[in-house]
């Protein structure tokens, strides 16, 4: 069924399967392939490869660690809706190690992790959540007896792919903020991303906590395409962050018009407009927030959409870095198509027709000229001649006399 | 031109020859009269701004080329949008116009990868009017209907005033002023740093917009201040920038109140790579419009003008031959008596002739 | 000395060829400022604000106004430096100046975007005596009022009105004291209007001493029109020409001319503009042709044989015409450029509709010149034997 339609799909009983599994209908059940394959940026025909993907191959088992974190980034794919995020996670994938969602405890939950990292060999997915404190040998966060580092190692050494979601895991995010202590240099507990604590890349889901969508179509795309997606140099996917939150905005048009929102709850912020001068770091975040929303909340919210500038919790350096008030740096400033020259031809030089006139104009007399000089030359001679023969005249007079 | 008074004039006794002597003095001196050289007595300095001038500072190195100025300013003065793209969607016009009295220009060069950058780069510089501290339009109105505010230094334009002639287009060395050559009843049209809204406590739409204070409002002599402390930072250093209004240096809060909006509204922002150049400090005698940028001045539009205005120039060069009408009327007087004694003696030679005939 | 031939009227058909061309052409002005002045200025001209002023002020205006300075370049030479002789040649040259001036003036209200205020210009509470423009207005209209008192004996005389036209010649010195003296002030201002222009205009043309080159070159011109008219009238009339006049009056122009060019270069070389001159640029091909234009004269009548032939005199004359025209279409048009020598993109040429406006005006003056010596005594009485 490679090369099918998605619609022809749709009495294929193995996708009858796969919603039922979900508890989905078949119509929805293809849709939401559809949007996953859209969110990604797949071209036309990829939604049936992950309508394939997701309905027949094994579900990727995935591992996920939680270090220094506030379960945000779960609570948030628990709270998914579309469908029921607690639905796939379990069925989409197999999550064999999750202490959120794990009912068990203590040692049975880590022989699981064990487990299913020995049968999973080298095919697991490893979800980060979470900072992982670095300092005095990573002392201030540990389970199971392992410190935090010694658990991501341990667990990344034979994974397929390592996940960092949130952006605690991606950079350190809100934990390794340095604290306004006079001579403070840096946080705590010496807070890490994964990358930096594994010394090499990893896919990074930034944001507090991210979207949903992001990190489930990055799995999709894992499951489908069998690699994790294009990213950019922070590891973050370019389908999901590779556009600033400025550029979709629903308020861009006020920024364009100059219409601000000057304090909360002023004429302008009642009016909806644009929340830069608020502090709004919609111009120096990279995310799609403006484009899929924040979370998954549901009827068009976000924080721009209830009147809260973006505090550009997906941008390392940004998000609990600046203060909320501060101002953003633009970083799009693009040059405009709209913007004039500083030279531009203007005004109507001669035409054909413009000049045809002039011409003739100038012809006209000129040979009007020519002309009458021509006469009175020729009269002038007429004369001369006239003057030449009476002087002649004269001459032969008084020589004659 | 002290002709008359000489102490030859014995109009009944002279010659022929010492007559027409005097006559052909009399009529040199006029020629020579009218073109006096200019630098003498009636010499006028270029103006200089008035102590409370208000004007703006653009900084080029902060602007961002949304052109959220260009918007408020067509809203602010009530002006229709200018299309000349062809879909005719969005406000376009290619410079300032009848219509259009503030916009955002921008130079490309290259690749235009960089910012500010004179190389492979791009960057934004605003057209408005300039506020001269001694404006050519000003002096060549012939009926004052520009005139500039002594106390602000506002250029304003009535055009109840204003006969249409153009003078000022064409005086204006920043191609400020513009004509609406499309109306029949057509005015000039140019930026007068939204005076209008003065009295409501607005002030010039473009720096309440401006989002990163790339437009700042405020007294020309603060705004030097602030443009000269900027050119005093290293650039990329971290500093504070105003945005909106700049409060005057020692301001009342009485005074403040004049004015809407929030007071402060600085933030921190990264010091530009400018070029150590105020322009409008001096030129044309300095203007009241101050402007920052990166990239050289001439590039991004703006004319390399002499400290001394043109204004001054013709003024001097109009007050020295008619400054108080006494270089007209005493030449004048010396054309008068030259005449009559010639126009009297050929009514008599005609009235002979009549009389033969 | 046969000074005062009194002038009579030519007489002859007032319906023609040339007064029918003359008619339609006036017809197509009409029709092109109901439009100007429905529409506005955009609808028929190329005018925009990089050249704010076009051919209606440029050549209707200002070298209208300059070519209208034969009657004030032969009274100066009559009255003031009583060359007596030449009063045969005042009334006709009068007659064109005062169609010159008094279009110009009219030709002004065309290009006024707001027309209707244009007496503000006479009004105390709005005149902007720092302006150059209004004293050019100013004495422009003076001395309009000032040429029609001068013309105005040959109404009278052609109404019979002896008394009145006696108590006016009475004071009529007067007016030709300031009849010679507002020309001088408005042709030298016409000239200092370029000058708060400033660095907008190539240094070949922007000068402190404009206002003298200005006025030389308007007397210059005055004495090119006189040989160009009494030339074309004597054509068109078959006229005998007043060579005894005109070729002393040749000598004189030259003298001025001389004057005038002294000025020209001298200014250039002190002000060290004439490097400007060798650039290769267009501003720089047209002061050659102009410096030729005011050069030419030189050629054509330098030597006192070459004077005796007319066509020569009238080629000088239109040469020197074509030198002041040349002077301020290049001074404001071509010279001007706005934002200081930096292209800023601008461009300029008078549409068909702008130049039917001009050739429209330049018929209305030709018309009224043929309508008035046919019926009023302008011209001087022919003598017996060229008589038609």
């Amino acid at each position: 069924m490679a090369k099918q339609d998605l619609i022809t799909l749709e009495s294929d009983d193995r996708i009858g399967a796969a919603a039922d599994r979900l508890s989905m209908d078949r119509r929805e059940f293809l849709q939401f392939c559809a949007a996953m394959a859209t969110t990604l940026g797949l071209p036309q025909g990829a939604d049936a490869a992950v309508a394939e993907a997701v309905a027949n191959k094994e579900r990727p088992s995935v591992i996920w660690l939680h270090f220094q974190e506030c379960t945000g980034c779960t609570e948030s794919m628990l709270r998914a809706e579309h469908p029921t995020l607690e639905k796939l996670i379990l069925d989409v994938i197999s999550l064999d190690y999750h202490e959120t969602l794990f009912a068990a405890a203590g040692h049975q939950v880590e022989e699981a992790r064990l487990a299913a990292m020995k049968r999973h060999k080298g095919k697991y997915l490893l979800v980060v959540e979470g900072a992982i404190p670095t300092r005095d040998g990573g002392v201030y966060c540990k389970i199971g007896g392992k410190t935090a580092i010694e658990l991501l190692k341990e667990c990344a050494a034979d994974a397929a792919a390592v996940i960092a979601i949130g952006s605690c895991a991606s950079w350190g995010g809100m934990p390794s903020t340095i604290p306004s202590i006079p001579g403070a240099t840096e946080s705590p507990t010496g807070s890490s991303g994964v990358a930096q604590v594994l010394g090499k890349p990893v896919v990074t889901i930034p944001g507090c906590p991210p979207n949903p969508y992001n990190f489930l179509s990055t799995v999709v795309h894992f499951l489908t395409f069998g690699k994790l997606p294009a990213v950019d140099e922070k590891g973050r996917p370019k389908f999901a962050y590779s556009r600033l939150i400025h550029e979709n905005c629903e308020r861009r048009a006020h920024f364009d018009a100059g219409r601000f929102a000057m304090e909360f709850g002023d004429d302008g912020h009642r009016k909806g407009y644009c929340l830069y001068k608020l502090g709004c770091k919609g111009p120096e975040t990279y995310a799609n927030c403006s484009v899929i929303m924040f979370g998954d909340a549901g009827a068009g919210t976000w924080p721009v959409a209830c009147g809260h500038p973006c505090i550009g919790c997906t941008e390392e350096g940004v998000g609990f870095a600046k203060p909320i008030h501060a101002m953003a740096k633009m970083k799009n400033i693009e040059p405009s198509v709209f913007l004039p020259r500083i030279v531009e031809e203007k005004g109507i030089g001669a035409t054909l027709g413009s000049a045809a006139v002039l011409a003739a104009v100038a012809g006209a007399a000129a040979g009007a000229g020519a002309m009458v000089a021509k006469n009175l030359g020729l009269s002038h001679q007429a004369a001369e001649l006239e003057r030449a023969k009476q002087e002649g005249k004269q001459a032969d007079e008084t020589t004659g006399a | 031109m002290k002709q008359p008074s000489h102490p030859h004039t014995e109009p009944e006794a002279g010659s022929q020859g010492r007559r027409n002597f005097l006559k052909r003095l009399l009529a040199g001196g006029a020629a020579a009269a009218a073109a006096v050289a200019p630098e003498v007595v009636c010499a006028r300095d270029t103006l200089q701004r008035p102590p409370e001038a208000l004007g703006l500072l653009y900084d080029a190195t902060l602007c961002v080329g949304c052109q959220a100025c260009v918007a408020a300013c067509k809203q602010a003065n009530a002006n229709p949008a200018e299309f000349t793209a062809v879909d005719k969607l969005w406000d376009t016009p290619l410079d300032t116009s009848g219509h259009t009295f503030n916009l955002i220009k921008m130079y490309r060069n290259g690749t235009m990868e960089n910012k500010d950058a004179e190389q492979n780069g791009f960057a934004f510089m605003k057209t408005s009017c300039m506020h001269c501290a001694d404006p050519s339009c000003v002096s060549a109105c012939p009926v004052s209907a520009m005139t500039k505010n002594p106390l602000t230094g506002i250029v304003g334009y009535d055009p109840d005033i204003c006969i249409g002639c153009r003078y000022c287009v064409a005086a204006c060395p920043f191609g400020i002023p513009k004509y609406q050559y499309d109306s029949p009843t057509g005015q000039i049209g140019k930026c007068e740093l939204c005076r209008h809204r003065h009295k409501d406590g607005h002030y010039s739409a473009c720096a309440e917009v401006c989002p990163t204070g790339a437009t700042l409002f405020g007294r020309s002599e603060d705004l030097l201040a602030e443009a000269k402390r900027r050119l005093a930072l290293k650039p990329g250093e971290w500093t504070t920038m105003p945005r909106g209004r700049l409060p005057a240096k020692g301001e009342t809060p009485e005074q403040a109140a004049q004015w809407k909006g929030p007071l402060n509204q600085d933030y921190q922002a990264q010091a530009g790579a400018y070029l150590q150049h105020v322009y409008g400090e001096k030129e044309y005698g300095g203007t009241q419009v101050l402007k920052l940028s990166a990239v050289n001045f001439q590039k991004v539009g703006m004319p390399d003008l002499p400290p001394k205005s043109s204004a001054a120039t013709s003024e001097t060069i109009q007050h020295t031959l008619y400054g108080g009408l006494i270089m007209p009327v005493a030449v004048l007087a010396g054309l008068t008596w030259v005449a009559r004694r010639n126009v009297v003696a050929e009514a008599g030679e005609e009235q002979d002739k009549q009389g033969e005939a | 000395m046969s000074a005062h031939h009194p002038a009579v009227p030519v007489g002859g058909k007032l319906l023609n060829t040339a007064t029918a061309v003359c008619g339609v052409l006036i017809m197509a002005m009409l029709a092109v400022l109901l439009v100007r002045f429905i529409f506005g200025l955009g609808a028929v001209t190329n005018l925009n604000d990089g050249y704010p002023w076009g051919i209606w002020v440029i050549f209707d205006v200002i070298i209208g106004s300059a070519f209208a300075c034969g009657g004030f370049s032969v009274a100066m030479l009559v009255y003031i430096f009583n060359r007596g002789e030449y009063h045969p040649l005042v009334r006709p040259a009068l007659l064109a100046s005062l169609f010159g001036y008094t279009l110009a003036g009219v030709g002004v209200i065309f290009d006024l975007g707001r027309w209707w205020n244009f007496w503000h210009i006479f009004w105390p509470g709005y005149a902007n005596p720092n302006s150059v423009m209004f004293e050019v207005a100013v004495c422009i209209s003076a001395y309009i009022t000032v040429m029609w008192i001068e013309f105005s004996p040959v109404f009278l005389e052609k109404w019979g009105l002896t008394v009145q036209k006696k108590k006016l010649e009475k004071v009529l010195f007067f007016f030709i004291a300031l009849g010679t003296l507002l020309p001088m002030m408005h042709q030298s201002s016409l000239g200092t209007m370029l000058v708060v222009m400033g660095p907008q205009v190539n240094p070949l043309w922007q000068t402190p001493v404009v206002p003298l080159l200005y006025l030389l070159s308007a007397i210059t011109v005055g004495y090119g029109i006189v040989l160009f008219e009494s030339c074309v009238a004597s054509a068109a009339y078959r006229r005998e020409i007043e060579m005894h006049l005109l070729q002393p009056m040749a000598k004189i122009m030259l003298g001025v001319l001389g004057l005038f060019l002294a000025v020209r270069l001298g200014d250039l070389v002190v002000r060290g503009a004439l490097g400007h001159a060798f650039a290769a640029s267009l501003e720089a091909f047209f002061f050659w042709l102009e410096l030729f234009c005011f050069v030419l004269p030189y050629l054509l009548i330098g030597s006192a044989a070459a004077r005796r032939n007319p066509a020569r005199l009238f080629l000088a004359g239109i040469a020197l015409m074509c030198g002041a025209m040349l002077m301020r279409v290049n001074g404001f048009l071509i010279g001007y450029d706005t934002g200081l020598g930096v292209d800023h993109g601008w461009h300029y040429f008078p549409s068909i509709a702008e130049m039917l406006v001009t050739i429209g005006m330049f018929s209305v003056e030709v018309l009224a010149y043929i309508i008035i010596t046919r019926r009023f005594p302008v011209l001087p009485r022919e003598e017996a034997a060229a008589a038609h």
